[in-house]
């Protein structure tokens, strides 16, 4: 009955998430409890469930607990140094826009001392997925306060309580020009993997927040519990109001959190933009990774062309298949 | 009744009890309760968890999902039949 343990080097190899972590580097150093590697299972989750090619996902973290992602995925992936994931994924986007380029970064990462970078990457909607594991502490480093630490919690700066006012992540990523924004908490990682799907399905700058329990620090400064006691706050305090006005979902100390699809419209893409104008002003000189707006149109009719080919061969077969409901029709 | 007709889903739990760090997620937020914290040690000190009700897995997958160690994951008794037919 009980558990059927495989040996170790069967469990590394038969565990399904083998094809997306380097499992020579398991186990993990995170603390029990800690729920960054919920995240990067649902994302894993995500990415084959939508079948991409591993081979044009690269992920990208700055540093931090969570920023160790990076070196346990088993993708395209790098290590950047402290806050600078975004500016590392734009570079590495532009250069080959073939790639969905994933950062995967924690909260002080992103929005303290790489917040510019977040802005900017948002205004010029800049084709990336921005997960941010927000912990409201810098765990790595102690427990400091971070930009979304609460006002009156603990942490290591801030022993007598946080004076200051956090940012609201997804009013942030809203303001700055994001086209897509949702917020999770660890706890709901079947939406988590669904907003990452939806996010690797379409073009510009997405945002995922997800609010998970850093346990050692965060937690333990406040005397909030163990791992499981966060989620019980997520799972008692968490309301999902999709669409919910970004300027609403602050949140206060183990106050309500509001989650769910706040943000997704369409707008051109950063390169879709410098396209677009350069081929206006400039005309048919212009070239963009070697190719003319002529040689661009050609190449992307031929492309058009079969898909429709490919399209009326499907439907043929579909036809053909659909045939022999028309004799039962008690669906209809 | 056509629900009737349709087959429960069935899972198969696995766990490495080396990697688990005993957070307790799994057992907590598994729909249909199949598992629960054993009484003994791993390596590490913490207590992972084991099956209690087998026949009760579901195949959702939760635990699999929630699980911040990867060391829990399940086989549908479907992949099972074919890994056995083939065999
Ligand atoms: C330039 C620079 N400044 C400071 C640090 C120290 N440092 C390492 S990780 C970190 C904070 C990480 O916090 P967060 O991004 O929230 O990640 P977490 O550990 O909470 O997942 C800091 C300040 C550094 N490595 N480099
Ligand atoms: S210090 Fe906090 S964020 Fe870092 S691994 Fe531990 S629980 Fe996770
Ligand atoms: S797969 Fe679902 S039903 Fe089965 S043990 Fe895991 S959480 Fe429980
Ligand atoms: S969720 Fe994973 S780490 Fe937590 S108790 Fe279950 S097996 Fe152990
Ligand atoms: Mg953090």
């Amino acid at each position: 009955m009980s558990s059927c343990a495989p040996n170790d080097a069967q469990f590394r190899i038969q565990n399904p998430m083998a094809e997306f972590l380097r499992m020579e580097r398991m186990p993990h150093i995170w603390c029990p409890g800690c729920g960054i590697g919920s995240v990067v299972t649902s994302m894993a989750e995500a990415i084959k469930n939508g079948g991409h090619d591993m081979d044009k996902i690269a992920v990208v973290s700055g540093i931090g607990c969570t920023g160790r992602v990076a070196g346990y995925v088993k993708f395209d992936s790098f290590h950047t140094t402290h806050g600078r994931a975004i500016p590392f994924a734009t570079g590495l986007k532009l250069a080959n826009p073939e790639l969905k380029v994933i950062v995967f970064s924690g909260d002080g990462d992103l929005f303290s001392i790489g917040g510019n970078h977040f802005i900017h990457a948002a205004r010029r909607n800049m084709d990336l997925l921005v997960i941010c594991v927000n912990n409201f502490t810098y765990g790595m480093t102690g427990g400091q306060m971070t930009p979304t630490t609460p006002t009156t919690a603990n942490a290591s700066t801030t022993p007598y309580g946080n004076y200051e006012y956090p940012f609201s992540l997804p009013f942030l990523a809203d303001a700055a020009g994001a086209t897509y924004v949702a917020r999770w908490t660890s706890l709901n990682a079947r939406n988590i993997t669904d907003s990452i799907s939806e996010a690797l399905n379409r073009k510009g700058f997405s945002f995922i927040e997800v609010i998970t329990p850093c346990t050692t620090l965060y937690q333990r400064r406040n005397r909030l519990g163990d791992g499981i006691d966060a989620m019980q706050y997520y799972h008692d305090d968490a309301d999902i109001q999709h669409g919910a006005d970004t300027r609403t979902v602050d949140i206060g100390f183990q106050g309500k959190l509001k989650t769910g699809k706040f943000v997704d419209r369409q707008k051109p893409t950063y390169l879709d933009a410098v396209n677009t104008h350069y081929a206006n002003v400039i005309g048919d000189d212009y070239q963009l990774y070697g190719k003319t707006p002529p040689e661009k149109q050609a190449e992307e009719e031929a492309k058009r062309a079969a898909a429709a080919a490919a399209e009326q061969a499907d439907g043929l077969e579909a036809e053909y298949i659909d045939e022999p409901a028309e004799c039962g029709g008690d669906d209809a | 009744m056509f629900f009737g007709k349709l087959k429960k889903a069935h899972g198969k739990v696995i766990i490495n009890p080396n990697w688990c760090k005993g957070c307790g997620y799994c057992v907590k937020y598994c729909p249909t309760d199949v598992l629960e914290m054993s009484k003994g040690y791993n390596a590490k000190g913490y207590h992972p968890p084991q099956v209690k009700a087998a026949a009760d897995c579901r195949d959702c997958k939760f635990c699999e999902l929630i699980c911040p160690e990867f060391a829990i994951y399940v086989t549908s008794d479907k992949e099972e039949e074919q890994a056995s037919a083939s065999a």
